[in-house]
C-alpha cells in the first residue's frame, strides 16, 4: 500500500518541476473559458430585414417599427411584392423577409387573428434559426401589446393564450455564456485527466523507466492508483479554478449543489484518467497517444451538444452518443449548475458515467502488462 | 550449491526471427558471469526473459529457483536490473531517485534514509545529492543506477552494458563496485562489449546470432581457442559466423 504513496509523491515532484506544463494546466481553464465563452458566441447582429407591406395600415407600421428598435436588425427597406423580396434573399442582401399581407389590420381587429409571413435565408442554419427566433419574439411582443389594447378589460384569459416558452433560448446576450461555461468546465477535464495522464505514462515507456518499474515487485493496482490519484487531484484544482472564473468573471449562477458538482467532477475525472491509462497501454509513443486522445476529444465534443444541439443529429449519431461521457457530464453541469437539479434527477447520467469509468479502468488494468 | 540461474533451451522468437536460440547454461550463486556477444546477438532479449519482462517462446529458465513463466513476481523480489537504457528519472534528484525506487521495493523510512546516505557516501555524491540526475556526467549516472539496482539487496543483479560509453577510469571504479557486490554474495550477470572487462569475470559466455557458441572461464576459453587474449577468442567466433 505504501508503494502508492511513493508513486504519488514522485508524480507531484515531477509535475511541480515541469513549470511550463503546470502553468499551462492551470491557465488553460481560465483562457479557454474566456475565449470560448466570448468567441463561440451565437449572438447574431445586423440581420438585414426587407419588408413587403401590402396592408399599409397603422398596425403594419407599428409592427415594422418594432424591428427598427432592436439592435440585431437593420431595416434594409420596403419592396412592393414577394418576387423582388425573394430576389433580395437569393442575393444575400436580406437575411429575413417580413411579409405583411393585405387586410392585416382588418383581420386582426375583426377576427382577432391575422397571419404574417416570415422568410428566412437558411444558408447559415444556425443564424437562420436565431434570426427567426428573434423575429418571432418581436412578433409575439407585438401581439401581446395589441391584445392588451383591445381586450383591456377582460384580462386574465388573454395572457394565458400566448405561448412564448422558447424565447429565452434566443436571448443570448445574457444566457449564452451561462449555457457554455458548465460544458467547457468539464470538457477541460479531459485534457488533464486524459491527455496529460496518457502522455505521462507513455513518456515513461519511451525513456525506459516503465521497464525499470516493471522489474520491481510493484502490483498492478498500486501502479494504476498511484498514477490515477495525482491527475484526479490536479483535475479537481483545475475544476475549482474554472468554477471560480465562471462565478466571478461571468456571474454564472450556481443554483444547484456544489458538493454534487464536485462529486460528478471526481467521477468524470476517474473516467478520463481511465481513458488516458487505456490509451497509454496501447500506445508505444507519445505521438500515438496524442493522436488517440485528440481523436476521442474531438469526437466527444462534436457529439456532446456543447456547440450544437444533439436533437438535430441523425439517429446513428444519437446512438453513438450514448457512449459519449462528455455528453452526460455536460447535461449534469448544465442541469445541476443552472437549474438546480438534484442527484435524483441525474441518476441515469450517474449510472452511465459510473459504468464507463469502471469499464475503462478495468480495461486499462487488464491491458497493463508487466511481462510482455 | 544452489544455482542462481538455470536455463534449458530458452528461446525467443519475434515472428519468424529467432532472437535467442535454445540457450542452455547456468550461473552459480555469487558468480560474476559475463554475457558477451556482438550487437544484435540477443543478449538483451535473453536478460529480459530472465528478469520476467518478456515471455519466452519455448524452453525453461529458473531464477533463484523461480520459474520464468509462472513466478515472475517472486523473481522480481530477488533480482536487480540495470537496463541498457539509462532509466533513472532525470527530473528527480539523486536522493529522490534512491527514495523512489527504495520505496517501491518496500524499504521502510529508516532503511530509506540509511540507504540513501550510504549510497551517496559510497559514490562520493555528497555535493550533488540534491541536484537533478540530468545534470550528472554519464559515468556518475551509471554508478548511481547500479547502486539503485542494488537498493533492496537482491540476490542476483542483471547489468546490461553498464559501462557503455563510460571513460576507462570510471569503468575501473564501476568494476570495483561489482567486485564489492560480489564479495557480499550477490550474483552478477553482466553484458559488455569491452574485452578487458570479460577478463574480470569468473566465467564468460559468448553469443553469436542468438546461440551460445562458447562458455568457460576466460583462461579456459583462451586455451581452447589457442589465443592469448579474450579479444582473440571473440574474433575467432565472430569470424566463424561471417564466413557461414
Ligand atoms: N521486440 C522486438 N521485436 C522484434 N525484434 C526484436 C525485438 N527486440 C529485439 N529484437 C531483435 O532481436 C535481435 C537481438 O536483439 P537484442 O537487443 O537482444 O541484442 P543485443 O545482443 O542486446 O544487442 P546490443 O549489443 O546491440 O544491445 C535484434 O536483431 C533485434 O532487432
Ligand atoms: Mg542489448
Amino acid at each position: 500500500m505504501t508503494r502508492i504513496r511513493f508513486i504519488i509523491e514522485k508524480e507531484f515532484k515531477q509535475i511541480f518541476r515541469n513549470a511550463v506544463l503546470l502553468r499551462m494546466m492551470l491557465a488553460a481553464p481560465v483562457l479557454q473559458l474566456i475565449l470560448l465563452a466570448y468567441a463561440a458566441n451565437f449572438e447574431v447582429k445586423n440581420l438585414n430585414i426587407v419588408v413587403v407591406d401590402q396592408d399599409h395600415t397603422t398596425y403594419a407600421q407599428r409592427l415594422v417599427g418594432k424591428f427598427r428598435h432592436i439592435d440585431n436588425f437593420r431595416l434594409k427597406g420596403y419592396v412592393p411584392a414577394y418576387k423582388p423580396a425573394y430576389r433580395e434573399l437569393l442575393a444575400s442582401r436580406a437575411d429575413l423577409i417580413l411579409l405583411i399581407p393585405p387586410h392585416f389590420e382588418r383581420d386582426l381587429g375583426k377576427e382577432n387573428r391575422a397571419s404574417i409571413q416570415l422568410l428566412v435565408n437558411a444558408i447559415d442554419g444556425s443564424k437562420a434559426g436565431i434570426a427567426s427566433g428573434y423575429a418571432q419574439t418581436i412578433i409575439r411582443n407585438f401581439n401581446d401589446e395589441i391584445r392588451t389594447e383591445t381586450v383591456a378589460v377582460q384580462q386574465p384569459a388573454t395572457g394565458g393564450r400566448l405561448e412564448i416558452e422558447n424565447q429565452y433560448w434566443y436571448n443570448p446576450r445574457l444566457e449564452y455564456k451561462t449555457f457554455m461555461v458548465p460544458g467547457i468546465l468539464f470538457e477541460l477535464l479531459i485534457l488533464v485527466g486524459g491527455m496529460i495522464a496518457a502522455l505521462n505514462i507513455v513518456r515513461e515507456k519511451e525513456i525506459g523507466t516503465q521497464e525499470q518499474l516493471n522489474v520491481t515487485p510493484i502490483r498492478k493496482h498500486e501502479f494504476i492508483l498511484g498514477k490515477l490519484t495525482p491527475f484526479v487531484i490536479i483535475g479537481l484544482v483545475q475544476f475549482t479554478m474554472g468554477l471560480l472564473v465562471g462565478i466571478f468573471l461571468f456571474q454564472i449562477p450556481v443554483v444547484g449543489s456544489v458538493p454534487l458538482m464536485y462529486g460528478f467532477a471526481f467521477l468524470f475525472l476517474l473516467l478520463c484518467v481511465g481513458l488516458g491509462l487505456l490509451i497509454s497501454a496501447i500506445s508505444e509513443t507519445q505521438q500515438q497517444a496524442m493522436f488517440a486522445v485528440f481523436f476521442c476529444l474531438v469526437l466527444f465534443i462534436l457529439l456532446s451538444g456543447l456547440f450544437s444541439s444533439t436533437e438535430n443529429m441523425p439517429t446513428w449519431a444519437q446512438y453513438l452518443n450514448t457512449l459519449n461521457p462528455l455528453r452526460y457530464i455536460i447535461e449534469v453541469g448544465r442541469n445541476v449548475m443552472l437549474k438546480g437539479s438534484t442527484f435524483r434527477d441525474m441518476q441515469s447520467q450517474f449510472v452511465a458515467l459510473l459504468l464507463m469509468a469502471v469499464a475503462l479502468i478495468s480495461l486499462a488494468s487488464w491491458r497493463y502488462r508487466k511481462t510482455v | 550449491m544452489d544455482k542462481a540461474v538455470i536455463t534449458n533451451k530458452l528461446t525467443k522468437k519475434f515472428g519468424d526471427f529467432v532472437a535467442t536460440n535454445e540457450i542452455t547454461f547456468d550461473v552459480a550463486q555469487g558468480e560474476i558471469f559475463g554475457f558477451l556477444g556482438a550487437n544484435g546477438a540477443g543478449k538483451t532479449t535473453a536478460i529480459r526473459m530472465l528478469c520476467g519482462l518478456l515471455k519466452p517462446t519455448s524452453g525453461d529458465a529458473r531464477i533463484a529457483g523461480f520459474d520464468v513463466y509462472r513466478q515472475t513476481e517472486q523473481i522480481k523480489q530477488v533480482i536487480g536490473y540495470m537496463s541498457q537504457k539509462f532509466s533513472l528519472y532525470e527530473d528527480l534528484t539523486v536522493r529522490e531517485n534512491i527514495r523512489f525506487y527504495g520505496g517501491i521495493y518496500g524499504l521502510n523510512r529508516a532503511d530509506l534514509k540509511a540507504k540513501s546516505d550510504q549510497i551517496i557516501e559510497q559514490l562520493n555524491l555528497g555535493s550533488v545529492a540534491d541536484k537533478l540526475v540530468a545534470s550528472l556526467p554519464l559515468g556518475w549516472k551509471q554508478r548511481l543506477a547500479f547502486s539503485v539496482a542494488l537498493v533492496h539487496n537482491p540476490r542476483i543483479v542483471f547489468l546490461d552494458e553498464p559501462t557503455g560509453g563510460v571513460d576507462p577510469i570510471t569503468r575501473r571504479q564501476f568494476w570495483d563496485m561489482i567486485y564489492e557486490a560480489a564479495d557480499r554474495g550477490t550474483t552478477i550477470f553482466v553484458t559488455t562489449h569491452y574485452m578487458d572487462e570479460a577478463e574480470y569475470c569468473n566465467r564468460v559466455s559468448i553469443m553469436v546470432d542468438g546461440r551460445i557458441k562458447a562458455l568457460d572461464t576466460p583462461s579456459g576459453l583462451k586455451r581452447s581457442f589457442g589465443t592469448d587474449s579474450m579479444d582473440g577468442v571473440f574474433q575467432i567466433l565472430a569470424r566463424g559466423t561471417s564466413t557461414k
